[in-house]
């Protein structure tokens, strides 16, 4: 090997720590108390995307308008359930940032394992980084390492 | 590339040979095989709480794609119960061959014009269509295990071979071309002894073993596609000439000839899958999935057209205009078509990673349905080991979102330099732009999909 070919392998896995890790500045706005109301139906929340600033509390008043369902956070593993006709409530800060699925909970039917909705607080730094290390890795494999 | 011969390991030739172990693991998958058809029959129609959909979905499936293919590429089929009935019926025998056994055997060959893998194409593309509805209904789930072994059971009684696995077997077609890529191979130790062998008893059979039952002659293997480790060379070789070798890199590319549109079409069909699954199975998009779900309406119809023509023509046509200005960019004399089938060798990595990182969120979101169903496999409220009141809990679920980040750019890594090999073999170095900014699109487009 080449001792230009570590520097190139160097030059790419540093660049890549840089994407992955370096702390980039997020605006912070004043926390604010979001109530969101979702609704529950066989295999669909109501709205399906929420989205939330890092730090806001967050307040889910979770209903169902036909059968039994529930809601998990990813990330957050949190759980509420509802039964028809009734609401319950799922209070927490948004503390994580980037974009959580949040799936039902109760098995409702067939398409109860994709009963999912989507929670996005803050920017999703994980997408920019990836596309970042996307970029950075098509242009690696380009590179001549060999030779 | 460095290869380690497995077959030194102590005890490995012996037990390989010895058709014990296999008989005994693809025993105890059949049984697997036939509970899973009988608890769809007979069992809950819940799918998550029905051994049916969640040992086969969700266990094989994970086993399937994040183990058993990137590791042992065909390592599946070489314990697969899917053909073994058919096997045991057209060898009339269940372990080793018989005395006789040249007297009555089946010696009809598949027909030529379909001796590639358009009909796994077909296969595959057809269960697409259907698939949130197999993954989700046991019955379903049941009606198509047991088509799948009704016709290996049917074709290996009218043609030589395991031709239901070569040219049938809808997920025998993608293993394949991923097996290409797996760090493990079988191979000739020396060819120029298989060259003055007359006998080729590996291809024939000989009383130690069966003649190649996936129609391939070990001598002249260069790729895994079509070799199913089933083991019979190993057994039937009298030089002891086969090896199971660990290599340091995946088959050679055919940079120069170009690979064949089936093949090409098979990476098409798996990238294109895995993009509209994770639309729909993934994504918060719900009328997505209720069209899906919805058999024979007008949405499932616009759903099922427009995933086949995302498959079958949206891709490949946009991908055929990228290596169009691939060539305009750095010409070579190769034609179109070989240009094409050439650099949509790329695309196995490409969608094998894409598979991966999708299967990576449904397995850990789902996985831990596996606890109850095993001890009340039909729902019937039995409760074998006194799991079956285990909650359901997604695994992993912070850290799926970075796993999946990262198997798609190494993914991205691999379809890149596999394209930048095949351009400077062709000396048409600059070939592999277009050809990784596509990639580099359908890898952001995925993590949108996955991570966004
Ligand atoms: S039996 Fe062995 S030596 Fe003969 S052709 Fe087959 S692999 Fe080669
Ligand atoms: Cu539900």
């Amino acid at each position: 090997m080449r001792p230009s070919k570590y520097i190139f392998i160097s030059g790419f896995l540093l660049a890549g720590l840089l994407v992955a890790f370096t702390p980039l500045p997020v605006p912070r706005n004043e926390p604010m108390h979001h109530i969101f109301h979702v609704d529950s139906r066989s295999f669909a929340f109501t709205p399906a995307e929420i989205k939330v600033d890092r730090g806001d509390l967050v307040t889910i008043e979770l209903t169902s308008s036909d059968v039994v369902h529930g809601l998990y956070l990813d990330g957050y593993e949190l759980e509420i359930s509802t039964d028809p006709g009734q609401t319950n409530q799922l209070t927490f800060t948004a503390d994580r940032a980037g974009s959580f699925r949040f799936r039902c909970s109760v098995t409702c039917g067939d398409l109860h394992p994709f009963m999912i909705g989507k929670l996005q607080v803050g920017p999703n730094l994980l997408l920019w980084r990836g596309a970042g290390l996307a970029i950075l890795a098509a242009l690696a494999g380009v590179w001549k390492f060999h030779q | 590339m460095t290869r380690k011969p497995l077959n030194s390991l102590p005890g490995f030739n012996f037990w390989i040979k010895s058709r014990w172990p296999q008989l005994i693991i693809r025993a105890v998958l059949l049984g697997g095989f036939i509970i899973a058809i009988l608890a769809g029959f007979l069992g809950t129609p819940v799918g998550n709480r029905n051994i049916s959909i969640v040992a086969v979905w969700i266990a094989w499936w994970a086993a399937l794609i994040l183990v058993a293919v990137p590791i042992f590429g065909r390592g599946w089929c070489a314990i697969c119960p899917i053909p073994m009935p058919g096997e045991w019926l057209q060898n009339k025998a269940v372990l080793g061959p018989s005395v006789n056994r040249n007297s009555s055997k089946v010696s009809r060959r598949f027909p030529k014009r379909i001796r590639n893998i358009w009909l796994q194409n077909a296969a595959f593309s057809l269960l697409a269509v259907f698939s949130v509805v197999i993954l989700t209904r046991p019955i379903v789930t049941a009606w198509v295990l047991l088509a799948l072994i009704l016709v290996a059971i049917g074709v290996s009684l009218f043609y030589e071979r395991r031709v239901f696995c070569r040219y049938l077997c809808p997920v025998g077609g993608f293993i394949g071309i991923y097996s290409q890529q797996a760090p493990l191979e079988l191979r000739v130790a020396d060819p120029s002894i298989c060259a003055t062998h007359k006998e080729k008893s590996c291809y024939r059979g000989n009383e130690e073993g069966y003649g190649c039952p996936w129609d391939v002659y070990p001598g002249s293997l260069t790729a895994n596609t079509n070799c199913g480790l089933c083991m019979e060379c190993l057994r039937t070789c009298e030089y002891d000439n086969i090896l199971i070798n660990l290599r340091s890199s995946g088959d050679k590319l055919p940079a120069v000839r170009g690979g064949s549109l089936d093949s090409s079409y098979k990476a098409f069909i798996m990238l294109g899958s895995a993009i509209v699954y994770s639309a729909v199975m993934l994504g918060p998009w719900s009328g997505l999935k209720d069209a899906a779900y919805q058999i024979g309406s007008l949405t499932w119809w616009g759903y099922a057209v427009g995933l086949l023509v995302v498959i079958w023509a949206a891709l490949p046509g946009l991908f055929y205009l990228v290596t169009r200005a691939a060539h305009k960019l750095s010409p070579s004399f190769h034609n179109p078509r070989q240009i094409f089938n050439t650099h949509a060798s790329v695309l196995v990595p490409l969608s094998l990673t894409a598979w991966i990182a999708f299967s990576l969120s449904f397995v850990f979101a789902n996985g831990s349905y596996l606890v109850p169903v095993l001890s009340d496999p039909f729902g019937w409220g039995w409760n074998l080991f006194g799991t079956s009141n285990a909650i359901w809990t997604p695994y992993l679920s912070q850290y799926v979102p970075v796993l999946q980040t990262i198997v798609l750019t190494g993914g991205l890594f691999w379809a890149a330099r596999k394209s930048q090999q095949i351009a400077e073999a062709r000396n048409a170095p600059r070939q592999s732009w277009p050809i990784i900014i596509f990639c580099t699109f359908i890898t952001v487009s995925l993590l949108w999909l996955f991570v966004g």
